[in-house]
């Protein structure tokens, strides 16, 4: 049975807009068929007789007097639609987050003219135009979008050094200026060591490991995937050089990149040729020679690039670091560890990468000794006929273009490698190596997105009577966003062999799959 | 160069717009002082729409002025008029008026004589019935016709009084005021009407009338919070009407809705009509009403937008922005927003809560499509069917493709004469 | 000094254009931002935006 309940304040007074709200709000109340919260104006009124829900109290209401009126059912109380009116009436929308975005950069310029460095990802064919404008408002850019031509980049490039501003990009994915982490980087402790970076996860990776051994950054300077080629001819890394020799912050430069075009690494080199500052450079493989000629320290990975870094720092001298953090002892017992638990037949290697760089410097370390297919090879006979077909030793780029066509970068979303660890069936395979980036831009829980496929390939080779060795690193800090402890706990329980590098982690790869032979 | 000429056009558009001065100055009838009324004239709210393709509101309306006016006795007469060719139909817009929602004139009707005292020019309202079974919702039923005969022969006369006595009225500094009460000229008028009220109010006692019918004049206009935007809207109509004809501006002058279409009108681009579909309006409805009742969007009242007030002010009166489910953060970054599509900052028309910065004025056709932001406009929702009312309130905007036929219509003129 | 060494003294002030989680993220450091609700002009549209360009 449904009756009229109604309650009525004399000389109260909301608010017209926000008594409706309130009165939708009311029609939900379980019970409740039809609802009015308002002012005793007429219109009101006639709305609640129309409604069927008036009386005559109701009828003699002045405007300056508010009612609540409902048709619900018996059990419903007016108490409770007067409690929920009440709760309503007080009750504040939480100030949003809905801050002013203005719909173009000339827009954003006016609203916050002090603004100094616009960061780009829109998609290639208009991105090149809004690098453009601003440099041409003296803004300095970080352009994280690809898809922009190299004769776009080489003229974005001129106009920024023209102008003495920065270019960071395009596809440049990592930055920290003034210690702010710009789209994917981690969080760096503040100090002396500044980096001039064409790769991003070599990039991060340095940055991590510096962290790690307790020093920190003073710049990090992005230049985009192809500022060491010919056409570019390096203009970007000779910005960033030319302004960390300036910068008193910055005590050690490093610089780390691909190998360049050899005229590009001489212009490069030349630039830090007489530099009162110590300068190390990783052109992760490149010729170790030619930097030393030029006075620089050659690397043999990221992470000795950072500890030669942290050395020079501390006025140390730089020695090439090959070796383990755990003693020779603790490792030849893991390696051992690992290598009793392969059946006979277990030989391969799939290295399931998210970081462009670190699969790179993963295949550079272990060339020596392995044959490694990817899809992006040290050398052309290695690619791999299917991507999404291992072969023999196989190491993975899951951010390369094959693999995100249409999807989010798999540091953003791993669902991609995810997919290859569950399908991967291949019995003769004995180790996964993988990696782990935190970070701003990444995931929320790079981690947690892997462990049930780790969990499931590790099961099902078990229950073939085999055993699926998986090793990896984790390239984050403290600081940074992810749980770096929960990340490697966890990572730990599930059996994951958890390197401080991904040098160390390679090279722990190399001494497994070497044992088995 | 062109992109100049364009942009000294806009520019002599706006200060136009900004320097009008519009001012009440007496009462007439539609028949006497808008050009070209005849008895079988009915203007309505929008751009040109036939009788056959009118909405409900609109065609309740239609009916009831024919009754009025005494053409037609009933709604049966007034259908079979209305479809026989001999009522000529016309826009407000055409005939220096403007209407809220429905929006019919008709030959008796008094109406408020607005004039834009810079240029000289006259702008003309109805007086606002008030709320629920009136005219401009499509209702025509006796009480309908019974309160507008007493509009024409009790409350116009009384008003008309009133101001010999009283003087001009000065809108624009009035207007002026109310954005800084809480109201924003187009969906909140409470405190524009009750300025007015105060204006008038020691001037009707002084009339030659009973008690009982100044009394009577007092609370009709005490009664209806909406009192004030008959006045608003010609206001705008008369200060936006000198930028007609500017060449080379790309600026909205006008901008009226009849229930089917929605127009608008560019100022280098004379009195064409550019026209799409009027869209549904999002917003909130009374309790017992929802979408399916809603009547797509209606009426010259947007006119207040084209000006720089209503939606283009919604940060002076918050409590708008709560018809969509926002907050008062919303309205501020709708009026924000604004600013990224028109010409100039009002001089006259300040918003408190944005540090008194002048509301957005000037709408440009070519920073509308740039940015794909339209105008935001706040309204009433009336219902689909004639005589219901209105059951809600929200926002609305205008159709995209208006501007993008307008901007290719500019460029073809141009072409045209040789200038592209 | 250099535009670039003059930035390194001053308080980093950001636009985004773009991915709206960049924004998020630096909102979330507390360092000022600004997102660009960015669209290409006239919405993608081609002929549009070629109207627009007549008139530049």
């Amino acid at each position: 049975m449904s009756s009229i309940k109604y309650e009525i304040r004399k000389n109260a007074y909301y608010d017209s807009v926000t008594l409706m709200i309130i009165s939708k709000e009311i029609k939900k109340i379980g019970g409740v068929e039809e609802a009015l919260v308002g002012m005793g104006t007429d219109l009101n009124k006639e709305l609640a007789e129309n409604l069927g829900i008036t009386n005559t109290e109701i009828k003699d209401l002045t405007p300056n007097d508010f009612f609540v009126t409902a048709l619900a059912d018996d059990s419903v109380e007016i108490e409770t639609i007067s409690a929920e009116v009440e709760r309503l009436l007080s009750a504040k929308k939480s100030s949003s987050d809905s801050d002013y975005m203005p719909p173009t950069l000339e827009s954003a310029i006016n609203h916050d003219p002090d603004s100094n460095i616009v960061v780009i990802s829109v998609a290639g064919e208009y991105a090149a135009a809004e690098a453009r404008k601003a440099l041409n408002n003296d803004l300095h850019v970080m352009l994280f979008s690809d898809n922009v031509t190299a004769d776009q980049e080489k003229e974005l490039k001129e106009l920024a050094c023209q102008k003495g501003l920065l270019m960071m990009g395009p596809d440049c994915g990592t930055a920290i200026i003034n210690n702010v982490p710009l789209a994917f980087a981690n969080v760096i402790k503040k100090g002396h060591i500044g980096i001039v970076g064409a790769s991003g996860t070599g990039t991060q990776e340095v940055s991590v490991i510096v962290d790690k051994l307790g020093e920190g950054v003073s710049q990090v300077i992005g230049t985009g995937g192809r500022d060491l080629k010919s056409e570019i001819g390096g203009l970007m890394m000779l910005q960033g050089i030319e302004a960390l020799k300036n910068d008193p912050q910055t005590k050690v430069i490093v610089l780390v990149s691909k190998p360049p075009a050899a005229e590009v690494a001489e212009k490069v080199l030349k630039a830090i040729e007489n530099s009162p500052k110590p300068v190390v450079v990783d052109f992760i493989g490149g010729d170790r020679e030619l930097i030393e000629k030029y006075g620089a320290h050659a690397c043999l990975s990221l992470e000795d690039a950072a500890r030669k870094a942290v050395a020079l720092l501390r006025g140390k001298e730089a020695k090439d670091f090959e070796g383990f953090d755990l003693s020779d002892a603790e490792i030849e017992k893991l390696v051992d560890g690992e290598v009793a638990k392969f059946a006979q037949g277990q030989k391969y290697l799939r290295g399931f990468y998210t970081g462009g760089t670190l699969t790179d410097e993963a295949m550079k370390l272990l060339s020596k000794d392995l044959d490694i297919y990817s899809n992006i090879p040290l050398s052309s006979e290695y690619q791999l006929e299917d991507v999404k077909v291992s072969k023999e030793h196989t190491c993975i780029d899951f951010g390369d273009d094959e693999f995100t066509r249409g999807k989010p970068h798999p540091m953003i979303d791993p669902v991609t490698r995810v997919e290859r660890l569950t399908k991967e069936e291949d019995d003769e395979v004995a180790v996964v190596l993988m990696d782990f980036v935190l970070g701003y831009g990444s995931h929320e829980d790079p981690v947690g997105e892997m462990l049930p496929a780790i969990k499931a390939a590790k099961d099902r080779m078990a229950a073939k009577g085999k055993y699926l060795s998986v090793v990896g690193s984790i390239c984050g800090t403290e600081n940074d966003p992810q749980d770096l402890g929960e990340s490697q706990r966890r990572l730990e329980e599930a059996g994951v062999i958890v390197m401080p590098s991904n040098a160390q982690a390679v090279r722990l790869t190399g001494r497994i799959l070497n044992k088995i032979k | 160069m062109l992109a100049e000429k364009i942009a000294q056009a806009n520019k002599e558009a706006v200060e136009r717009l900004q320097n009008a001065q519009p001012t009440v100055v007496g009462i007439g009838t539609a028949g006497e002082n808008l050009p070209g009324m005849t008895k079988k004239t009915v203007l309505h709210a929008g751009p040109p729409v036939t009788w056959e393709k009118m909405s409900g509101p609109l065609r309740g309306a239609v009916i009831g002025g024919l009754i009025y006016e005494g053409l037609a006795s009933n709604e049966e007469e007034a259908i079979k008029l209305a479809a026989s060719g001999e009522i000529t139909f016309d826009p407000c817009h055409h005939r220096d008026a403007v209407g809220p929602m429905a929006g019919v004139v008709t030959y008796s009707m008094p109406v408020w004589i607005v004039q834009n005292k810079t240029f000289g020019n006259y702008a003309y309202c109805t007086f606002n019935e008030g709320l629920g079974k009136v005219l401009r919702f499509g209702a025509y039923g006796e009480e309908v016709i019974t309160r507008l005969k007493w509009i024409e022969n009790t409350l116009a006369p009384v008003i008309k009084a009133t101001l010999e006595l009283a003087g001009e009225i000065d809108l624009k500094t009035m207007i002026a005021q109310v954005l800084q009460m809480g109201d924003e000229g187009h969906n909140r008028n409470k405190a524009g009407t009750s300025l007015l009220i105060r204006e008038l109010a020691p001037y009707v006692v002084k009339t030659n009338f009973s008690d009982d019918i100044k009394a009577d004049v007092l609370s009709f206009m005490h009664s209806n919070d909406h009192f004030f935007l008959n006045l608003t809207m010609p206001a705008a109509k008369c200060a936006l009407e000198p930028m007609k004809g500017i060449k080379y501006s790309t600026l909205v002058y006008t901008m009226a809705r009849n229930g089917t279409e929605f127009g608008i009108r560019v100022a280098g681009l004379g009195d064409r009509w550019f026209t799409a579909p009027a869209e549904l309006i999002n917003g909130l409805y009374f309790p017992g009403y929802s979408e399916k009742d809603a009547n797509p969007d209606i009426g010259d009242s947007a006119i207040t937008e084209t000006s720089g007030i209503g939606g283009f002010a919604m940060a002076a009166a918050m409590p708008i922005v709560q018809f969509v489910g926002g907050t008062p953060q919303d309205a501020m970054n709708y009026s924000k927003s604004m600013y990224e599509i028109t010409e100039a900052e009002n001089n006259a028309y300040k918003i408190p809560v944005l540090d008194f910065r002048g509301s957005a004025t000037g709408i440009d056709i070519q920073k509308v499509i740039e940015t794909g932001i339209r105008p935001i406009i706040n309204t009433g929702i009336a219902h689909k069917d004639p005589g219901v009312g209105q059951v809600g309130a929200g926002l609305v905007n205008p159709p995209m493709k208006c501007f993008e036929d307008a901007l290719e219509a500019f460029v073809e003129q141009l072409e045209a004469a040789g200038e592209l | 000094m250099s535009k670039i060494n003059e930035l390194f003294n001053k308080e980093v002030k950001v636009i985004n254009i773009g991915l709206e989680s960049f924004y998020n993220d630096l909102k979330k450091q507390k360092v000022s931002v600004t997102h660009v609700n960015w669209r290409p002009a006239a919405g993608g549209n081609k002929k549009l935006a070629s109207l627009l360009s007549r008139l530049k």
